[in-house]
């Protein structure tokens, strides 16, 4: 095992350098530069000044040399200041991760909470009523747009009704509020966006869970233990369910940079200061260092994700040995 | 006529009397209340709080409160004092003399003096600083400090402009002397010396600034700003709705569909007035098919303005016919905008040489058809709305028109810097100086410079170079009214319109003008009543 995760580890550094050679060059070479947005296009911001503050970034050195400095600084774990505000990468990444993991846990928590239980008991009463009602009630929140419903829900339950805060994840009063109070206000802050964000992702789950659940109920195993007379309830939950389950490990593991990616859409609406909008603000800004700083924070947890996963497949599974697979 | 000489005098006593009477009620403390908060809403974030590396407009507003610039534009768009209590020109206009107010403190008690605006200037001229705002004192040749409340300015050639330029926001030198400008800690704790106090800043959710008790120009009546962050329109709209939000910017579709009903009208106060801007679409000259003057006109007459005004705006706009804020002195009201006239623009064209000769609905001229692509940038559905009118328009004339919308800063630096383009939709918006070298000078065409369309005309070269040398108001309105009229005969770009700005208020803050210069102006005398603050402590 030990030597698997050495092997592995060696592959995925080589791996990551070749990513971050290739966003850089493409996030570089993409048409723009920083300084247009910079400048607003402002008559009052002459050429030279634009110039000037391209100099000063270091954007006039050849893209190599820059990519070689980049990766100095990397290599010490420095990813840079970031052009907008002349502030730590690191630092711009790091207020930003909270917020967003903690709704992504939140709703992820309540699509496995919900989603798995949809899908077993669509796949026991295949077919059925249940099913078909659930399919529908899962692919719905699939397909509707979560600007549409989020605003919809703000309309209501935020405009008319008065229930809940419509944007936002802190009252304007925060800071004066006692302990109880302030979890109680965040509390009442995200209950929309998670409420949103899990609708959308139930269909992923449920739907996994179902196929994966119908596949084993046609095993012979289960023949063989109703063959026994066992409980049906043991055989469902005990037998067939383990065995099931071991798919939606796989997910879990590839949901890992989700966890701190967030979305643009949703973060915008609802003005969560979260990663996604990060993102774009910096793409939309040409901020080189804060987009390269995210992206290699994504691919790297990308790669720890897989890893993870295929090491929890042989702690979950025994027939998978790791070392026979490289 | 003697009766109303009387009348006039009862009147001026009346007034003397109600003028009496409101002072001794404001000294028994009858005036406005103090108290309450205002929140903002933008859909920006602001990127630094030193002033000069503020590009973006959501920095620019906040500093625009918490620092004060030497002069300052007044409500009906005059040049005043705000830190320099006077000033003085030169004859030859050479030399600015500052007379700067005394007594006045920054936020940390320390008194601001001469040094303050020495040490801006050296900032700004400094390569090692990113600021954008060097262009305009590249100008001076030196600041002299005569004493801590005198200084004085020597240019290399007399610039008018330059006097506005001393808007510029100064900043301590005691606090920022032995930083780094780039990445100093200021940019996110500020001290200056306007109205309000920075307080707090949450990256990406809210900015919080307090009232300023000690502000030479007295205590503002509304005791908090908050500027909240809520990047899309639409919840920014539900927040408003909801009263979470105070003060925003409408679009024109929100002022006059979703903004008509009973409870807006009771709990919000809605403005309209000419922004400081104008949309235009650029030609590029040195294409062919744009380098006859007649062309141009032609395309003037076969585009309804007034029509893309009612479509794109829903009459939230006007007519533009040149280059100038329509408020402004320098806005010739002389120049008519020409009449929607297609048949004109026919005969216009025939006369340039451009038929129909193979009867597929487009002109041709030399074997070649007219038919040219417009680009614009993404995100600014007015501008492609526009432009699907000049579309349909241009094309009962004959021309071929095709849009193409780009984003944002690849439409700069590919298309615009690059000159990569046949024609351009795009919008400026106005500083409220006149001077518009930068644009319409022919030297000024170089790439990534701002007279991208390649617009030369020798008279007009020498009135903008007139109009920077001499400070005098009468002779630069005559300056400037004469280039609107020629840019308006030239054509280079179409002038399109000027959209209106649509700030919405709630409706408990009272005290609010409306003026030339909107209504931020006297914002430090905005209040609310007592009995209807809504954020009480």
């Amino acid at each position: 095992m030990g030597k698997y995760i050495f092997k592995r580890a060696i592959g995925l550094t080589v791996l990551l350098l070749g990513i971050t050679i290739i966003t850089f060059s493409v996030i570089h070479i993409a048409p723009g530069k920083p300084t247009d947005l910079q400048a607003q296009f402002n008559p009052k911001v002459s050429m030279e000044a634009r110039e000037r503050i391209a100099h000063l970034y270091g954007l006039d050195k050849p893209l190599y040399v820059q990519y070689i400095e980049w990766l100095k600084r990397f290599a010490r774990l420095d990813f840079g200041i970031s052009f907008m505000d002349s502030r730590p990468v690191m630092q711009k990444i790091l207020e930003r991760i909270p917020i967003t993991l903690t709704i992504e846990l939140f709703s992820m928590a309540f699509i496995l909470l919900i989603g798995i239980p949809i899908g077993v008991t669509s796949a026991v009463k295949e077919g059925s009523f249940y099913d078909k009602a659930m399919t529908i009630f899962v692919f719905v929140g699939f397909a509707v747009p979560t600007f549409w419903l989020s605003l919809i829900l703000m309309d209501f339950i935020g405009v008319r009704w008065g229930i809940l805060p419509i944007s936002g994840i802190k009252s304007l009063e925060f800071e004066k509020f006692g302990f109880l109070e302030k979890i109680i206000d965040l509390s009442r802050h995200l209950i929309l966006p998670v409420l949103v964000s899990t609708f959308g992702g139930l269909a992923g789950i449920s739907r996994y869970m179902r196929s994966s659940m119908l596949s084993v109920l046609k095993q012979d195993y289960i023949r063989t233990a109703r063959a026994k007379g066992l409980a049906e309830k043991d055989i469902l939950y005990k037998h067939a369910l383990k065995n099931a389950l071991l798919p939606v490990v796989t997910i879990l593991g590839l949901s890992v940079p989700g966890l701190i990616g967030g979305s643009v859409i949703f973060e915008s609406i609802f003005s969560i200061p979260g990663m996604g909008r990060l993102f774009y603000e910096s793409v939309m800004a040409r901020d080189y260092p804060v987009i390269m700083g995210v992206l290699v924070i994504g691919a790297i947890l990308t790669l720890l994700g897989n890893l993870l996963a295929d090491i929890s497949y042989a702690a979950v599974d025994p027939r998978i040995k790791l070392d026979d697979r490289i | 006529m003697d009766t109303k000489k009387i009348t006039n005098n009862i009147s001026a006593v009346r007034l003397k009397r109600t003028a009496f009477l409101f002072m001794v009620l404001f000294s028994l403390g009858f005036g406005p209340d103090y108290g309450d908060t205002i929140v903002t809403g933008s859909i920006g974030e602001p990127r630094t709080l030193v002033p000069i590396l503020a590009s973006d407009s959501s920095s620019a507003a906040i500093c625009g409160l918490i620092f004060n610039g030497l002069v300052k534009y007044d409500k009906d768009l005059n040049l005043i004092g705000d830190l320099a209590e006077r000033w003085e020109v030169s004859q030859d206009g050479l030399e600015i003399t500052f007379y700067l107010r005394k007594e006045v403190r920054w936020q940390d008690g320390v008194l601001f003096t001469a040094r303050d605006v020495e040490f801006t200037y050296k900032s700004l001229i400094d390569p090692g600083v990113r600021t954008p705002y060097g262009g305009d004192f590249q100008m001076v040749k030196r600041l002299d400090v005569l004493d801590d409340y005198t200084l004085k300015v020597f240019y290399k050639e007399p610039f008018s402009p330059g006097l506005a330029s001393w808007g510029m926001n100064i900043m301590p030198a005691h606090l920022l002397e032995k930083e780094d400008l780039n990445t100093t800690k200021f940019s996110r704790n500020p001290v200056g010396t306007g109205p309000y106090k920075f307080k707090s800043w949450k990256t990406g959710e809210k900015v919080e600034l307090v009232s300023n008790h000690d502000y030479f120009e007295g205590r503002p009546y509304i005791d908090r700003y908050i500027y909240r962050i809520i990047p899309d329109t639409a919840t920014l709209f539900l927040e408003l709705r909801a009263r979470a939000v105070d003060y925003t910017s409408l679009t024109p579709i929100q002022f006059r569909r979703q903004t008509e009903t009973e409870f807006f009208k009771k709990n919000f106060q809605r403005f309209n007035f000419p922004s400081f801007g104008y949309t235009y679409m650029g030609y590029n000259l040195k294409d062919p098919k744009f380098k006859d003057v007649n062309v141009r006109r032609a395309i003037n007459y076969a585009v309804n303005k007034e029509e893309i005004i009612r479509g794109v705006l829903l009459g939230l706009g006007r007519v533009s016919t040149g280059p100038f804020i329509p408020e402004s002195w320098a806005y010739n009201k002389d120049v008519k905008p020409l009449e929607y006239d297609p048949e004109k623009a026919k005969a216009l064209l025939k006369e340039a040489g451009w038929s129909d000769r193979d009867g597929d609905g487009i002109l041709e001229k030399d074997g070649m058809k007219f038919s040219f692509t417009v680009i614009t940038n993404q995100g600014n559905d007015e501008r492609k709305m526009a432009l699907e009118i000049i579309q349909r328009r241009l094309k009962e004339v004959g021309i071929e028109v095709k849009i193409k919308i780009i984003e944002w800063s690849a439409f700069v630096s590919e298309f615009i810097d690059k000159r990569r383009f046949e024609a351009v939709l795009l919008g400026w918006s106005l500083s409220l100086d006149p001077d518009m070298y930068d644009i319409w000078h022919s030297s000024k065409t170089k790439e990534g410079e701002f007279n991208f369309v390649g617009y030369s005309n020798k008279e007009v070269d020498r009135l903008l170079l007139d109009g920077r040398r001499t400070f005098n108001q009468d002779e630069r309105k005559r300056i400037y009214r004469r280039i609107h009229e020629i840019l308006y005969e030239d054509q280079p770009y179409l002038f399109l319109f000027v959209p209106d700005a649509l700030p919405v208020l709630d409706s408990r803050f009272k005290g609010v003008e409306v003026a030339p210069g909107g209504i931020g102006h006297n914002f430090i005398k905005w209040f609310v009543p007592r009995d209807e603050q809504l954020y009480t402590r």
